[in-house]
């Protein structure tokens, strides 16, 4: 629709028309805009307050005096080890990326490059696991990890994670892309397929990769479901399960917990703030295939 | 995988070498590279993905309370139960609901938004990051603002301020099931949280779209505006469209985060993976019976993602590249 004819017999009402209508696509996105943002605001505002302003009797759209002191509040809890379970998401959310995207990589580049009698067999194998989303056999995977003994640690939480068939089948589809070439070159050069795949192949995809790694410590470090089954020890909470337990605590400290969201969530406002362009650039060229 | 060309092909003993080309040990060798790649996967997979569904298909043929180890077989009482179970057969009720109401609406607000900021001539950035920042919000969190905050039941609460200042009386938006306001809340914070997501596969969508389509529409006298977009841009869009309304059942099938933050403790509005959970990991601890309803849930969605397989065409990539 921005590729309305040049006009020609009408130009002058014709773009005082478009600045009408700009004008007021503007106020609209703006609207949205403000509405998307408001639960952002929330949490500022809240977070930076006393609570007898929070619950006072007038609405205050913004603290009369900044609490700052709150910043370090939910560090001091002692009902819950908040500290403690941000420093689990971050260990869980960089091992979990790091793993996925060793893992899925190579079998997805082993998958798309290498061949091999079966290859289309193993393939398959993978698709059908598409086909279940893991929230929903979190009870089977509950099962195993627990026989294992894994409940309340770093394993249980990361190493089932790991194997994503989605991951796998992603990178598959990029790198039957991947310009055949380049790693012919590299064959020629008298590099194996391993050599060829990290000197060559990995180098030239790290945009990917890089797409890849994001999307992949976003929903770690957003999981839910999975650590709150894992983690039945307080001392193996991630910071999800932490927040989840302030809303069912009998005393409700509102300035606390929402610092605590604030906190919680500000790596990824900076993960969104600097990686966006992978970010975006992943999820237009991934999204969809799956 | 249609590369399996002329070289390529894996000999029983390769270390014979081929005419093409003299090998150099292992390091050439297809076979071994494709299972030394592929290996750590294949085995991760079967261990964690293939052992416990088979294990659970198992289990749910016995009377597993809190044992994974059962020994009382009972056949098809777990699946019985859990199929004459309220709650179970509920949770399928409170999905199908949920799904009606999130499915058209993230749909047209993530098109609509899609559709605004790709006729923005600048700040189209800015725009663009402040309707996909929610994504960077976990449910959780999401779920402590809305119910501690956007929707508190109590006086403080912005929703029930807000509609005091037109006189209104507070609304217990959560603790109440009819009314049943707890459907604006939980619809209301998926939205904000998911719309940015499809816009951006939205976008990318439109920006897909030859300008000349819209050039020739002008010249055949269609107006820019609502007959462009109908006969234009809908048709244009319809395979986005098409997947993004099965990403959507697909993920609201799945919702769990937020029913259980917001009405954790509600016995109504429960959907399937809340009832799963509180079977299976709650105080009941019954295994034989979560699995049966694992079963019965993934059945289910396999025909789902069987049909979006089909759509989106999973494994034809062969023929695609």
């Amino acid at each position: 629709m921005t590729t309305t004819m040049p006009p020609v017999d009408q130009p002058r009402r014709t773009r005082r028309g478009s600045v009408i209508g700009n004008t007021g696509i503007y106020i609209a996105v703006g609207i949205a805009a403000l509405l998307f943002l408001l639960p952002f605001y929330l949490i500022v505002r809240n977070s930076l307050m006393q609570d007898p302003e929070i619950t006072g009797e007038n609405w205050k759209w913004f603290p009369t005096h900044i609490q700052w002191s709150n910043v370090t509040e939910p560090f001091h809890d002692v009902t819950v080890d908040f500290g403690r379970s941000m420093i689990n998401s971050a260990v869980v959310g960089v091992l979990m990326t790091v793993g996925t995207l060793l893992v899925c990589s190579l079998a997805g580049y082993g998958l798309a490059r290498i061949p091999y009698r079966h290859a289309n067999k193993v393939f398959y194998l993978v698709l059908a696991t598409l086909m279940v989303p893991t929230a929903v056999t979190f009870v089977p995977s509950f099962v195993l990890v627990s026989s294992l003994g894994w409940v309340d640690t770093y394993r249980g939480l990361i190493i089932p994670g790991l194997f994503s068939g989605f991951t796998c089948f992603l990178f598959r589809q990029y790198f039957l892309g991947f310009p055949k070439e380049l790693e012919e070159a590299a064959r020629v050069d008298g590099l194996g397929y391993w050599g060829a795949y990290w000197r060559i192949v990995v180098p030239n995809s790290l945009n990917f990769f890089a797409a890849m790694a994001t999307i992949t410590f976003i929903s770690g470090w957003n999981a839910f479901l999975w650590p709150l089954v894992i983690g039945q020890d307080p001392s193996a909470w991630t910071v999800q399960v932490a927040l989840s337990s302030y809303m069912t605590n009998q005393t409700v400290n509102y300035h606390l917990i929402f610092m605590a969201t604030a906190i919680s969530i500000l790596p990824l406002v900076f993960v969104f703030l600097f990686l966006q362009r992978w970010l975006v650039q992943g999820i237009a060229q991934t999204g969809i295939k799956g | 995988m249609s590369t399996t060309t002329t070289r390529g092909i894996a000999r029983p003993a390769p270390a014979k070498g081929s005419q093409a080309r003299p090998r150099r040990g292992l390091r050439g060798n297809p076979t071994f590279n494709f299972w030394l790649f592929t290996g750590p996967f294949l085995i991760g997979l079967v261990i964690f993905v293939f052992v416990p569904i088979g294990w659970s298909i198992w289990l749910s043929f016995f009377d597993a309370r809190f044992t994974v180890t059962p020994s009382n077989f009972i056949g098809f009482d777990n699946y019985k139960t859990v199929l004459t179970d309220p709650n179970f057969t509920g949770s399928l009720v409170t999905f199908t609901v949920f799904a009606a109401f999130i499915v058209p609406t993230t749909w047209a607000l993530s098109l609509s938004l899609a559709l605004l900021v790709h006729r923005l001539r600048f700040m189209r950035a800015f725009f663009r990051s402040v309707f996909f920042l929610p994504t960077a919000c976990s449910y959780v969190a999401a779920s402590l603002i809305w119910k501690m905050s956007l929707f508190n039941g109590v006086r403080f609460g912005l929703a029930n301020t807000v509609i005091g200042w037109f006189g209104a009386d507070q609304v217990a938006w959560l603790a109440n099931p009819s009314p049943p306001w707890y459907w604006l809340v939980i619809v209301t914070l998926r939205l904000w949280l998911q719309a940015g997501f499809y816009m951006i596969l939205f976008l990318a969508a439109l920006q897909n779209i030859p300008s000349e389509l819209y050039e020739a529409a002008s010249i055949d006298g269609a107006k820019p505006g609502w007959q462009t977009f109908r006969y234009i841009t809908l048709p244009q869009l319809r395979a986005t469209s098409t997947a993004v309304i099965l990403l959507l059942l697909v993920a609201a099938y799945q919702a769990f985060d937020e029913f259980f933050n917001l009405m954790g403790k509600a016995t109504w509005g429960q959907p399937p993976l809340v009832i799963l959970y509180k079977t299976a990991i709650g105080v009941n601890q019954d295994y034989g019976q979560g699995s049966a309803g694992a079963v019965i849930l993934t059945l289910l969605i396999c025909v789902v993602t069987l049909f979006q397989g089909k759509i989106m065409g999973f494994g034809r990539g062969e023929e695609s590249k």
